[in-house]
Order: C-alpha cells, then sequence, then structure tokens
C-alpha cells in the first residue's frame, strides 16, 4: 500500500448531522479517515462517497457547535485497527479506543484513547531462525497473553516473501521495540515489532485455504449442541423479536463455548448489558480453563447511545481482532448483538446521502454486505499447516418480529447456523426460546461433521439427533389435532405422541440460563440425557385413558428436571434418576 | 423571549415550510437555537450560507423577511436545587407563576456515560404491587415502558409506582398530556406530600406538537444534574412517547426524509435509544430510572414505535382488564422486565424465581383451558383446577390495588399452588418444596 507523503487538507462545507461534506485539495481515498477541528477538538470521520469535488464524511461523534469553514485534515489511510499483545481482557469503542483508560464519567467528543499499552514489558520468545523465509502471518516469536500463546507475525501488510535477518533474543520488550529485521527482495530491511495495524473492512488473508468445517464447537446450549450444532469455524445467527432471548442466549454462549478466544461486539444495544459482562467476565471462571472468562474476552462496545457512525465499524473492528488470534492458530469465538443495528446504522446514512433505496429503504448493497462480512469467519489451514478458526453467532433484530424483513433475509443466505427464537415459545417461557422445528444447521448435513460426532460422542449420535427431531415433529402435529378435535376426539396415541415431545422439549430443549447447573451441559452430558429421553420415548406404557397420560408425564418430566438442576453423577443425581426409574416401573408394559 | 444585545441577525428566509425554514447565514453552529419571528427553532442542517431550520411551534405566519436570531449555543437547562418542586413547560421556562430557575446552565441532550463508568443495577424498587415486584420486579437504573391502550389507566399506574418507589427526585416530562392528564399528576403528588420532590417538563396537546422534542431531553437533563451531582435517586416519568416519536416523523417528513416502517423516521430506533439510555445506576448510589408509556393503537405491539421501544428498553409492562376479576391487571405473559434476575432470589427470598415462573406457567395452563372451554370441549380435572387458579391468582396477585410486601406475595403463592395442585404439577426445585410446600 502507498501512502501520499503529504496529508491533504479540506474545509467544511455543509453539516446534516453527523454527515459532512468537506472541500479538499490534494488526492483523498474513499474510506480515508480524517479529523475535523471543531475549535479545541478534533472530531474522526470517515470518507464514504466523494462527489463534485466534495468528500461526504461521516463523523464519528456529535457534530453540535460545528460550523462551515472547520479545517479537515485527511489521515493517508483507512480505518485501523491496532494488533498486538494486550488486546485480551479489554474493553473498546467501536474504533478500539480503550474505555477504561479514558477520563471522566462520560464520552468526551474527541477523546481517542490508546488501544495497547506502549509502556508494558512482554516476555517474548524467538520461535524462528535468523536466515529463514518468510511471509506475511508466518510466526517469529511468542508472547504470552494470559492463557494464550500470542504469536508475533509478520505484519499482514507486508506482501511476498522475505529473509529474516535478525530476530531479537528472548527477553523483556515493549510493543513498539523492534523484536525482528526482514528483507524483502530489493535488499530493503523492514523493522518489525509487536504491533501492527490492518485497515478493518478488509480481510486478513494469511492462510493457505479455507476447508469446510468439519468438528463441533462445544457451547452446552443443549438445542445448539445437540439438535443443530455449531462447528469450529461456522456461522449462525439468532433472528428474534425483542425479549425473546437473543442476548440471553448469546451471553450463555460467551460463557460457556470451548474457544481460545472471545470477541463481544456490543453493535447498538443497552449498556446496561456490557455492564453485565463488565461485572460478571472478571469474575466467573472459563470452564474449559478455570481461568477469568475476562481472559479470553475481548469487548467491543458501541451501546445503541454511542455514535450511530461508529456502529458499523464496531464489527469490523471485531472481526479484524478476531482473524488476527485466528491467524495465531487458535479457536476464536466472535458474537455481535444485534447486526441489525448495524444495518440501520447504514440505512441512516444511506439515506442522509440520498442514495437511492432498496427494500424497507435499507441500502441496495446490503445483502452483499452481509454476505463479505460473514464469508470472513470460517477454519483455515495457516501457512505453517496448523488451523485456526473464527465461528461467528451474529444476532438479528427483525421489525415487528417479522422475519421476511432485508436484514433476516439477507443473514439467512450468508449464515448456515439458524436459531429462530419464537414468540410463543418466549411468551410461555420455555426458554431458550429458539423453535426446535423452524431451525436448522446446515453443518449436521455434513458427513465430515457426521462422522466427527458420531466418533467423538457415540457411534449412532446421529441417528439420536434425527429421531429426536422426529418425535418433535410429531408432537407438534398431535398438539394440533388434540387443539382441533379435543382431548377425547383423538385416540390415546396421539396423547402420547404429544407428550413424548413435552419430554423432549422440557428436558433437553429447555434449559434455564440462570441456574448455575442447568446453564452449561457438557456433552458428555447431554449424550447421557439424550439417550435417557429417548429410552423413555421407547418405552410402552399402559394407560386406560387419556386422563392419566398428563399427570403422569408431568411426574416423568419434573423428576427429569430435577436431574437437569443437580450436578451430574452425584448421589443427588442419582437419587432423582432413581426416583425416575420407580414412576417409569409403575406403568411400563410387560 | 427578549432578543439580546450579542445576538446575529438575519433577515433573508429562501423557502419555508410547515416546520422548517431556510436562511442565509454565516457563522451558524450545529444544532444552535435562534428565534425565528419569536419562535424557538433549532439548526438541523446547513449547507453553505443555506440554513435551515426546525421552527418548534410551527411556521405559520411566517413572513419571509422576518428576523432570524441566532444564540449562539444549543438549547440549555439552568440547573440547580431550585428545579424542586417546579413546573415548566418545554423549553424550561415555569408555568407555575414562579421565577425562572437560577442555576448552571447546561446543554441539553449531553454526551453518553462512558459504559465502564456504569455500575449493574442491583437495586431493587419496590411497588406492593405483586403484577410487578413478583413477576416483573424493577431495578434503579433500569428503563421501561407501560405498552397500554389509550383507554388504560396507565398515568395513574405510573404515578402510583412513582409515589411508593423511594426516589429523591420524581421527574415528570408529559408529551401530548392533556390538560387534565396534568392536573390529575399535579394533585397526585400534591396530595401525597410530593411537591417538593417533584420536577415537571409539559407540553400538553394545547401546545404545539413540535416542542415535545425537547421535553424528554429537558427532563433527562435535570434528572443528570440530580444523579450526576447530588448522587441522588432519581425516576424519570416520560408519558407518552407515542406522541413523542409522532413528533419526529412531522419533522422528518417536513425535511424529506425518506421514511421507513409506519411513516417513521429511518432513525427512530437510534432516537428513542438515545434518551432511553441515560437511565443508569452509579457507584455512588445516583441514578435514574425511567418508566415510561408508550401507548398502543388497537394493542398492536409490532407497529413501529413499540416495535422500536421494546427492543430498546429492559422490558415492558402491559396492562389488561380482567373480565372475570372485573379488575385492570399486570398482564403476566407479556410483560417483562430484563434486569429482574438482577435481584430475585438474590435481593428477595431464594424461592422467587421458581415460584413466579410456575405460577405463570400454571396461569397458561388456565389460558389453554379457556381455549378448550371457548372451542366447546370438555375439560379435564387439572384444567379445572387451573381455571379456578387463575381466577384467584388474577385476583390476589397481578391486580393492580394488590398492595403487600413481595415475601407475603410468595406466600399467597404458595398457598395458591397448595390449593389447587399436587407437588409435581407445580415443579418446583424440591428443596424449596420441602421448605415453602403449605400443609
Ligand atoms: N434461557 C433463558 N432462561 C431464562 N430466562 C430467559 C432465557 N432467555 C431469555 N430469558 C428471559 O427473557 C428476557 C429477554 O431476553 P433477552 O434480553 O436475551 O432478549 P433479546 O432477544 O435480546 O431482546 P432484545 O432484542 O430486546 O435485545 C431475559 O431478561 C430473561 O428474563
Ligand atoms: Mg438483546
Amino acid at each position: 500500500m502507498s501512502k501520499s507523503p503529504i496529508k491533504s487538507t479540506g474545509k467544511v462545507t455543509g453539516i446534516i448531522a453527523n454527515l459532512v461534506i468537506v472541500r479538499f485539495d490534494g488526492p483523498v481515498s474513499q474510506n480515508e479517515v480524517c479529523f475535523i477541528q471543531d475549535e479545541d477538538t478534533a472530531l474522526m470521520a470517515e470518507v464514504i462517497k466523494v462527489q463534485k469535488g466534495q468528500a461526504f464524511v461521516q463523523a464519528f461523534e456529535s457534530t453540535r457547535g460545528l460550523k462551515i469553514g472547520a479545517d479537515v485534515e485527511f489521515r493517508g489511510h483507512m480505518l485501523e485497527a491496532t494488533l498486538g499483545p494486550g488486546v485480551l481482557s479489554r474493553n473498546y469503542d467501536g474504533l478500539m479506543h480503550d474505555l477504561d483508560t479514558m477520563t471522566g464519567v462520560f464520552l468526551q467528543r474527541g477523546e481517542y484513547t490508546d488501544a495497547l499499552d506502549a509502556e508494558k514489558q512482554w516476555d517474548f520468545k524467538p520461535t524462528a531462525a535468523e536466515g529463514d523465509t518468510v511471509v506475511p502471518g508466518d510466526w517469529l516469536g511468542e508472547v504470552k497473553e494470559n492463557a494464550v500463546v500470542h504469536r508475533i507475525m509478520v505484519p499482514f501488510r507486508l506482501a511476498g516473501k522475505y529473509t529474516l535477518k535478525s530476530l531479537a533474543k528472548a527477553g523483556a520488550y515493549r510493543v513498539n521495540d523492534t523484536v525482528a529485521v526482514i528483507t524483502d527482495s530489493n535488499g530493503r530491511d523492514i523493522e518489525v515489532s509487536m504491533v501492527q495495524k490492518w485497515p478493518i473492512k478488509q480481510a486478513i488473508r494469511a492462510y493457505q485455504e479455507k476447508p469446510r468445517p468439519f468438528r463441533l464447537l462445544e457451547t452446552g446450549v443443549r438445542t445448539m449442541d445437540t439438535l443443530n450444532p455449531i462447528v469450529e469455524g461456522g456461522t449462525g445467527f439468532i433472528p428474534g423479536p425483542f425479549g425473546s432471548g437473543k442476548t440471553v442466549m448469546q451471553h450463555a454462549i460467551s460463557r460457556q463455548a470451548e474457544a481460545d478466544v472471545v470477541v463481544v461486539a456490543a453493535c447498538g444495544e443497552r449498556a446496561n448489558e456490557v455492564v453485565e459482562l463488565f461485572t460478571e467476565f472478571p469474575e466467573l471462571e472459563d470452564p474449559w480453563t478455570g481461568r477469568k472468562l475476562m481472559e479470553r474476552t475481548v469487548i467491543i462496545a458501541n451501546t445503541s447511545n454511542m455514535p450511530v457512525a461508529a456502529r458499523e465499524a464496531s464489527v469490523y473492528t471485531a472481526m479484524t481482532i478476531s482473524e488476527y488470534y485466528r491467524s495465531m492458530g487458535l479457536k476464536v469465538l466472535m458474537l455481535a448483538d444485534s447486526t441489525s443495528r448495524w444495518a440501520q446504522a447504514l440505512r441512516e446514512m444511506s439515506n442522509r446521502l440520498e442514495e437511492l433505496p432498496g427494500p424497507d429503504a435499507f441500502p441496495m448493497d446490503l445483502s452483499a454486505i452481509i454476505s463479505n462480512f460473514y464469508a470472513r469467519a470460517g477454519i483455515v489451514y495457516l501457512n505453517n499447516g496448523k488451523t485456526g478458526s473464527i465461528t461467528f453467532i451474529g444476532t438479528v433484530s427483525p421489525a415487528g418480529g417479522n422475519l421476511k424483513e432485508p436484514v433476516t433475509e439477507s443473514t439467512r443466505k450468508a449464515a448456515r447456523c439458524f436459531y429462530a427464537l419464537s414468540q410463543q415459545r418466549a411468551d410461555s417461557k420455555r426458554y431458550p426460546a429458539i423453535d426446535p422445528i423452524d431451525s436448522y444447521s446446515k453443518y449436521l448435513e455434513y458427513p465430515e461433521l457426521q462422522q466427527a460426532l458420531n466418533e467423538e460422542i457415540a457411534p449412532d449420535w446421529v441417528d439420536k439427533v434425527n429421531q429426536l427431531k422426529n418425535i418433535l415433529i410429531r408432537g407438534k402435529e398431535a398438539a394440533e389435532q388434540i387443539n382441533i378435535l379435543g382431548d377425547d376426539g383423538v385416540s390415546l396415541e396421539y396423547h402420547l405422541t404429544y407428550w413424548r415431545s413435552e419430554i423432549c422439549d422440557a428436558v433437553i430443549l429447555q434449559q434455564d440460563a440462570f441456574d448455575a447447573v442447568d446453564s452449561r451441559t457438557p456433552i458428555k452430558r447431554q449424550h447421557y440425557m439424550l439417550y435417557k429421553v429417548l429410552d423413555i420415548c421407547d418405552t410402552a406404557f399402559g394407560f386406560e385413558s387419556y386422563e392419566e397420560v398428563n399427570p403422569y408425564f408431568k411426574r416423568i418430566i419434573n423428576q427429569l428436571r430435577q436431574m437437569n438442576y443437580s450436578e451430574f453423577d452425584t448421589d443427588k443425581f442419582k437419587e432423582f434418576e432413581a426416583g425416575l426409574e420407580e414412576i417409569i416401573s409403575e406403568r411400563k408394559a410387560g | 423571549m427578549e432578543t439580546q444585545a450579542f445576538q446575529r441577525i438575519y433577515t433573508k428566509i429562501e423557502e419555508l415550510t410547515k416546520a422548517t425554514c431556510m436562511v442565509r447565514a454565516t457563522g451558524v453552529g450545529y444544532e444552535e437555537l435562534a428565534l425565528v419571528h419569536g419562535r424557538l427553532a433549532q439548526v438541523v442542517k446547513i449547507m453553505e450560507d443555506a440554513v435551515t431550520l426546525q421552527v418548534f411551534a410551527g411556521t405559520e405566519g411566517i413572513p419571509t423577511n422576518a428576523e432570524v436570531a441566532f444564540f449562539g449555543k444549543p438549547p440549555t437547562l439552568q440547573v440547580s436545587e431550585a428545579l424542586a418542586g417546579r413546573f415548566f413547560n418545554a423549553y424550561g421556562h415555569p408555568i407555575d407563576g414562579g421565577p425562572e430557575v437560577e442555576g448552571e446552565e447546561r446543554e441539553i441532550g449531553g454526551p453518553s456515560v462512558n459504559p465502564v463508568r456504569r455500575m449493574q443495577p442491583s437495586e431493587l424498587i419496590t411497588t406492593g404491587i405483586a403484577g410487578i415486584d413478583l413477576n416483573n420486579t424493577l431495578v434503579t437504573g433500569q428503563k421501561i415502558p407501560f405498552f397500554a391502550d389509550p383507554d388504560q389507566p396507565y398515568n395513574q399506574v405510573m404515578a402510583m409506582v412513582a409515589l411508593r418507589g423511594q426516589a429523591d427526585k420524581i421527574i415528570l416530562g408529559g408529551m401530548g398530556l392533556t390538560n387534565d392528564d396534568y392536573l390529575f399528576f399535579k394533585q397526585v403528588f400534591e396530595n401525597a406530600g410530593a411537591l417538593h420532590r417533584i420536577i415537571s417538563f409539559v407540553n400538553t396537546t394545547e401546545n404545539p406538537p413540535v416542542e415535545r422534542l425537547l421535553v424528554p431531553d429537558m427532563a433527562l437533563t435535570a434528572a443528570e444534574y440530580f444523579a450526576v451531582d447530588k448522587k441522588q435517586k432519581v425516576l424519570v416519568l416520560l408519558t407518552d412517547m407515542t406522541l413523542y416519536a409522532d413528533a419526529l416523523s412531522i419533522v422528518s417528513n417536513r425535511m424529506d426524509q425518506i421514511p421507513s416502517k409506519d411513516s417513521m423516521p429511518g432513525s427512530l430506533y437510534s432516537d428513542l435509544a438515545r434518551l432511553y439510555e441515560k437511565a443508569v445506576q452509579f457507584d455512588h448510589g445516583g441514578s435514574i430510572t425511567i418508566i415510561a408509556v408508550t401507548t398502543l393503537s388497537g394493542g398492536d405491539i409490532t407497529h413501529a414505535i413499540p416495535d422500536n421501544t421494546g427492543y430498546i428498553t429492559e422490558g415492558q409492562l402491559f396492562l389488561r382488564r380482567d373480565t372475570d376479576i372485573g379488575k385492570v391487571i399486570v398482564d403476566p405473559f407479556r410483560s417483562l422486565s430484563r434486569l429482574k434476575q438482577l435481584v430475585i432470589g438474590k435481593k428477595t427470598r431464594a424461592d422467587h424465581p421458581q415460584v413466579m415462573n410456575a405460577a405463570i406457567r400454571l396461569y397458561a395452563d388456565a389460558a389453554n383451558a379457556r381455549t378448550k372451554l371457548e372451542n366447546g370441549f370438555d375439560l379435564t380435572d387439572y384444567d379445572e383446577r387451573t381455571l379456578e387458579f387463575a381466577r384467584e391468582y388474577s385476583d390476589r396477585l397481578l391486580a393492580i390495588d394488590v398492595n403487600i410486601d413481595t415475601e407475603e406475595m410468595l406466600n399467597v403463592g404458595w398457598a395458591l399452588f397448595a390449593k389447587h395442585f399436587s407437588r409435581e404439577e407445580v415443579a418446583i426445585r424440591k428443596d424449596f418444596v420441602d421448605q415453602y410446600w403449605v400443609g
């Protein structure tokens, strides 16, 4: 990338909310960052259009008080993320400014803090050898960042092959210290530190290939792992009307999932929900390592009262950080809540620019923007043959809860898992309110995943999962019949079919995200409970009339729920299980 | 409003619409306040020397040679302790016959609190109403609206919640209030001897609708003064936010913006979130809690206004008339307090979450039984029992005239369970059943 040595400048000629029009001299590029000088404060902005010799820039701040004629300075680069050791555990705004080092109670316009601590010393260990041929993304050394081995890489922005001329010895360095010198084919030396910058709207492509995902990503959420699993490097989305449980679900996943690094983008949602993460993550344990959850987490917060223009940037910042850690061979999980707010931010700006609107006044290219974004996730083989992955799950907040709206429809094309939250289930407090029949995981159809599941969990696992799905579908049909014809208008078998699905619903699907035990079910336990429940569904029971069915199955469900609330395999768990066996033997036929 | 010496005055108005005018002027700041023909206006667009102003009271009768005087600053409010006990209009001017308030001048609609400076809300607000305290527990720092049809007694319930809610200050932001409702609030606060902790910013149906746009920002600026500077617990009441959103759409339509769903501006979500997100809990104990009213038309919550509100607020409270008992209840199905899990079972008795959920589940079973009945089917014994339970539950817990403490609510819950159901049917965690089952 070439950088113009002389920076262009300009003057403000128009202001409509956060859209600022600038007359400029010298070259200006699309998406270039500029600063608008409003008296003593410099407001950060980004070029989004150039027309008739004027740049249209979106300010990432309120433009209150700004006047015509204000000076503008262009920076010669696009919006960038600052990548290096120390990103983990941090709370950033959408443009990757550290929220914790800002002064004051209120966010001050134009206060931009550094992403990394420049003074902190890191214990660097070289892992490459002088004389090695290296390409962008290759690992030169490492530092320990919390539980993660943080690789120091050849900067992604370079291109081609380099020779490693010198590499620092093991020791303590600050992020900006030079730790390596590499030489390009023309003999030019380039100094490499532990920090690099990357334009957030571009994907980092320092890997060999992106295979189809093939490994389960365990979340501990039963309706996902058992019924519609997401995979390492997979994509999924959770659409649902307000209050149906999108955020609770994402928070549960962020706490429980089997990931090395979790990047949470709070995009245009409630500040109190982010505060919940700030408060709980430093205390809660990562179930996989026993360390504090915050150690593996990065939070990008652009809450709904923070500048709208930075909303779009926030998801790209989060994705860039995810790609950075993926390049170290790590399992990254990225969550964004809610991608609809990002789409709305695009809509606001597109309307201000008076662009031709697409459906529901969203920009015409919304679908392409969403697809490109989801395409940045995935599992990859790095140049050294190791794997790294980004699993991405976004929420969607459809207007009026209607799934036939542009953001949901565009996302459906891009994401492979669909976790549809149903208003009806949420209303009857059947949490998580994921509709078991409408939802799907395309990955479950992948033979390579089926094989992996059968090998890791049980030889007939996938068959059992399909059996579960059938029971749920037939139960729904039976319920409809009973509703139409009445309890005594259908045969006893309908009641049994319905209640079998009710057991599956109550014990496998429903899960209390606020109960310490029930919230996270390891796959081994999911296996145990699924087979237990399917066994009951396969059992023939003797009943005289349909009136006996409801109370009897309720007792079974009650007992199974008590098991769900007890630690696995403890005496208490076994006691409830024994109670269950007793109830079953009461009516077991034969 | 008198014009002052330092003001810059222009007289070249080139465009007029119902709500806006465009004048040639220089040196104007974005969002700056101005007087157009004696009416308050705010800058919404500047292109070179073409300055577009939104005239709050409308542009009727404004001539093209009218005087436009710029103030050199955005809208402000003078804040001090003297705000307490006073009634103001949308511009922050007294309407109670008292003097102007002296104090520090603050811009309204100021910046947001840095999220890392917030505290997680954890302080219970008790109201005595079981439909709220038991099923939809509120906490300080929360924002929650009543979703109600226009004929429901939302203002009454809101006033009751406000007075029982142990707040240091209650700030009323009235938008499009009828004069009767305005007098009602005044009366209730006065009768409760609470006038000294009330501050009101009121736009009534007699005032121009666009003026309403200033009301929430005025109320919240006053709230921030008391919550941040004075570390007080502030409760802000905003009624009716639907009329606020209507005013937004009037302005945006007159500015030729492309409307999105239900003729609302595409920025409705951000516009509302900016206000509601002022709800906050600080570590020093100061807090802003927002209770709002969003009136529905025909109970339709998919309309853009309630829909966007639901996506912003931390739950919503639905009022409904229960014809079985002839009382207004807080509907347990559609109502939700998102922050309740921060306090229930922690600040309240440990069985609270389970009792709450079990009762609602049984109430849902009763609703199914009622559907069966309406469709002409026979009811099972269980169905019959759920119906009896539902009636008693509605009367003794859901009705808005209930006024008991939370412990009592839980005890009533257990009593109703034992009266109508077996332990298995209630399906609560065994240790709680062992401890609290009646009989
Ligand atoms: N798994 C669960 N277990 C128990 N309660 C839940 C669960 N999921 C959701 N809830 C309840 O539903 C409420 C709303 O959930 P959540 O905040 O996740 O909704 P949302 O879909 O993110 O809504 P919005 O779009 O408005 O942000 C929670 O506050 C909680 O009371
Ligand atoms: Mg949410």
